[in-house]
């Protein structure tokens, strides 16, 4: 059911579109995501972003295009079966079980991810996990209960434990302060060391650019640009896209 | 063949009550996302209001109507404030209990209060003859009724200052309030208008069958059919859900027998949900 | 197995087991009956838990399971001649099967929608029961009063169906367990917080909401098939009482949905205040009402019932208020 990564390119977005009644919300976004990179994705706001992360991982269907999985076609498949070949993603609004304990939070992400484990195994993994991500002193507490900087290392910790082959962080910087940003970049980058690939959104963008390989820009649903950090920040039409957000453009026009 | 043309038009006559029943549900539901699993028992009240008005008040039913109608909307604020209103922004399932121990209150204190022998509100408006067909006047005056009610709110939803508030909450709670709109007030209206509707339906139907506190019930399952048809917190297209289940109901008898009725109309109930649960997701 | 480790378990079962252990030693047939019945509901509100607690989905039509199989496996007993065993299994699988039938059309729609569509069930299987004439129409089945003979006179029977009923009570509760602490619970309980979020961590919803629903109706309707039985027969309007549906839900709710413990003391604490209720003058028409009231108070100010309430108060005893 796992499937390969061919010739090293672990994911395939080919010719993606979505529509949601009126509005077009993905035209004919294409890429490549060869293993181990990690891959930015920016864009104004409503630019598609996550709507392009709830098509490859298949929270809906897109109306054109193909997804395609270490080697496996997985466009269209629900989002259950898309976990199981080996995805993880967060959300960017965090969305932890709130009534169960933040162990059991992280086992569930072990137990119904690719490998599959069993409650013992699960347990094992998460605690690791949550070491890896500052939370195993929050162990046992209620998931509901912690802060929002806590929920989000929670949603972190819950995709790490798949053990996933390719990951999706979905503005996981979102809502932190200079440190905390500090803190989850440093992770994000372990995890890389440890051999997944990272699909990322920021919008916090000097976040992004020094922690990406490669960045595709998109605007109103289309693919703009594409290329690495320093190119992107340099493209005439990324900085118009931004100039409506003049904020966004000076800090983009800053690194 | 005249049998279906009476048959067909007394539905349709019916539907229109039916409608009018549904058009609370919807209202409350289309507002403030609250399933009122006691809108048949608020019907069943109606139906008792009318009841009681009209043997011990000996006051004609049409004007009892006025009344109950005012009782319903004062009964409906207090349910809000003692039921709903601590669990609005709760999960549903706190909703859907409350609404529903509020249910089992009524039928308990009914059944307890009223028994369950059937009742009947014994009066007659004449009839309309249309060719061979027989219209009874109390159907006629119903959906007389039914119509200017529906116009009415109408007019209040999009004329009115509260109306609009009710509609302003309905679309965005957090930035109505934000305007100024007294959330808690208007949902408190809202509801109460909703109960009102249910109670008018209930005291219409008084006026055509017997009932009992239990007889609610039925009509809540069609209020949820006629929902699910018409699209939520669509005044019109309540009534016109009910228009199509009254002549549904219509046609079905002159094929099958009558006690076939409550079961199809369950598993339209399902089937719709399945196949077109825009129809109760929210099509405002 | 994780469940064994801990107290609770010992806790819940020991309960139980001393309740039903008392009627055997005491021999006493008054005790034997009041414990039958309270068996009966501490198996119908834990099996309803299942559904309601560890999943997040209400089932308003609850009790169908319980009346739909206690018919089939009635139907087997009596038109066929069956052993009271075989019969309870049959009663059992049919209502795993209906669920099974009603799941595949069902179980698609969310939370509240699922809510009104389980309202209507319990009446349409009612009215297609009144009319299904093997059954018997309205006017029910009946079991020849020498059936008996085949289990050692009545009061033999008496004793072998209370017995029965304790150990399907017993079966329940460490299903339960199992099932709480186990990954297929895990997956359940993340449905109940977020059915999306499950989804996306990999949770096949569709299928895991399907089992717990079939094991939801298994329980019930071995434990018709036992009710019925003592009874000698069965009828439409004994069968699918829904008020009695309503009251499973009052007792999950009242003693704490997602707990094994809490069906059990809900189920304890609710009969009790409806005998109390029903024998009081004043009360004798209102227990419905009550009911209600009570599900009002618990939903607004209690809604993780008693247990649920015991362990936010008593972190330590977690453990001890499974």
């Amino acid at each position: 059911m796992t499937g390969q990564a061919q010739n090293g390119i672990i994911l395939q977005v080919q010719g993606v579109s979505k529509r949601f009644g009126g509005l077009q919300a993905l035209s004919n976004v294409t890429f490549d995501l060869p293993e181990r990179q990690i891959l930015g994705l920016i864009g104004p706001n409503g630019a598609g972003k996550t709507t392009l992360f709830n098509c490859v991982n298949g929270v809906y269907p897109p109306e054109e295009g193909k997804v395609i999985f270490r080697g496996r076609d997985i466009t269209g498949w629900q989002p259950y079966d898309v976990a199981r070949m080996g995805l993880a993603r967060t959300h960017q609004i965090v969305r932890p079980l709130n009534e169960l304990t933040v162990v059991e939070n992280v086992m569930a992400g072990a137990c119904f991810g690719h490998e599959l484990r069993s409650l013992g195994q699960a347990e094992a993994i998460a605690d690791e996990v949550l070491t890896f991500v500052g939370l195993a002193g929050r162990r046992n507490a209620v998931a509901g209960k912690l802060n929002v900087a806590q929920k989000k290392r929670l949603e972190l910790a819950r995709a790490l434990a798949a053990r996933p082959y390719l990951l999706l962080l979905d503005e996981v910087l979102a809502g932190l302060n200079r440190s905390e940003i500090g803190e989850m970049v440093e992770v994000v980058c372990q995890i890389r060391e440890q051999g997944v690939t990272i699909l990322i959104i920021e919008h916090v963008m000097h976040a992004l650019m020094n922690v990406s390989d490669r960045v595709i820009v998109l605007d109103y649903g289309l693919q703009i640009a594409e290329g690495t950090p320093d190119q992107v920040a340099n493209d005439p039409k990324v900085i118009e896209a931004y100039l409506g957000d003049p904020k966004l453009a000076e800090r983009l026009m800053g690194e | 063949m005249t049998e279906l043309l009476a048959s067909l038009s007394d539905g349709l006559l019916l539907g229109f009550v039916y409608g009018l029943a549904a058009m609370g549900l919807s209202l409350i539901w289309g507002v403030m996302r609250v399933i009122n699993l006691a809108h048949g028992a608020t019907m069943a009240l109606g139906m008792f209001g009318i009841y009681v008005i009209f043997s011990q008040l000996g006051l004609h039913p049409y004007l009892a109507l006025v009344l109950v109608a005012i009782l319903g909307v004062l009964f409906g604020f207090a349910v809000y404030w003692i039921a709903v209103h601590r669990v609005i922004n709760a999960p549903y399932l706190s909703s859907l209990l409350a609404t529903f121990s509020v249910n089992m209150m009524i039928i308990g204190v009914g059944t307890a209060v009223f028994t369950t022998t059937p009742r009947t509100v014994d009066f007659a408006v004449g009839r309309l003859q249309l060719g061979a067909v027989t219209l009874l006047g109390t159907r006629l005056v119903a959906a007389l009724i039914c119509i200017l009610v529906t116009a009415g709110l109408y007019l209040f939803l999009y004329r009115t200052k509260p109306g609009k508030a009710i509609r302003a909450v309905a679309n965005n709670r957090d930035a109505a309030s934000l305007m100024g709109i007294p959330t808690a007030r208007t949902l408190a209206l809202c509801f109460g208008i909703g109960t009102m509707l249910a109670a008018l339906a209930g005291g219409l139907i008084a006026t055509f069958f017997p009932f009992t506190i239990l007889s609610g019930t039925g009509y809540q399952t069609k209020g949820f059919v006629i929902c699910v048809l018409g699209g939520l917190g669509n005044p019109t297209g309540a009534l016109v859900g009910g228009l199509i289940l009254g002549a549904m109901e219509g046609l079905i008898p002159v094929f099958l027998p009558v006690t076939w009725v409550p079961v199809i109309e369950y598993v339209l109930f399902v089937v719709i949900l399945l196949v077109r649960p825009s129809g109760l997701l929210g099509a405002r | 197995m994780r469940a064994l480790r801990y107290p609770g378990f010992w806790l819940t079962l020991g309960l139980v087991a001393a309740g039903g252990l008392a009627a055997f030693i005491t021999r006493s047939a008054t005790l034997r009956e009041d414990m039958f019945l309270l068996l009966m509901y501490v198996v119908l509100a834990s099996s309803l838990n299942i559904l309601l607690g560890y999943t997040g989905y209400v089932n308003f039509g609850h009790i169908v399971f319980f009346g739909l199989g206690g018919y089939v496996g009635f139907y087997f007993l009596s038109q066929q001649g069956w052993a009271l065993w075989w019969a309870a299994l049959a009663g059992g699988v049919a209502s795993a099967v209906l669920a099974l039938l009603l799941g595949l059309a069902v179980l698609r729609l969310r939370g509240a929608y699922f809510a009104l569509a389980t309202i209507g069930i319990n009446e349409a299987v009612r009215a297609f029961v009144n009319n299904f004439g093997p059954f018997g129409g309205p006017t029910g089945m009946s079991l020849n009063f020498s059936a008996y003979g085949a289990y050692g006179g009545p009061a033999s029977a008496l004793w072998l169906t209370f017995g029965a009923m304790f150990g399907l009570t017993l079966l329940v509760l460490v299903v339960s367990f199992l099932v709480k602490f186990s990954r297929f619970g895990l997956g359940l309980m993340s449905i109940r917080e977020d059915e999306d979020a499950a989804m996306v961590l990999g949770v096949r919803t569709p299928r895991t909401k399907t089992w717990a629903f079939v094991l939801s109706a298994l329980f019930p309707g071995i434990a018709g098939v036992l009710f019925f039985f003592k009874n000698g027969n069965v009828e439409p309007v004994d069968a699918f009482r829904l008020q009695m549906s309503i009251e499973i839900i009052v007792m999950v709710m009242l003693g704490g949905q997602g707990t094994v413990l809490g069906p059990v003391v809900g189920a304890a604490t609710y009969e009790r205040l409806r005998g109390y209720l029903l024998t009081s003058p004043v009360f004798k028409n209102l227990h419905l009402a009550l009911a209600g009231l009570l599900l009002l108070i618990i939903v607004l100010f209690v809604p993780a019932g008693l247990i649920g309430w015991l362990r936010g108060r008593f972190p330590r005893l977690r453990r001890v208020l499974e």
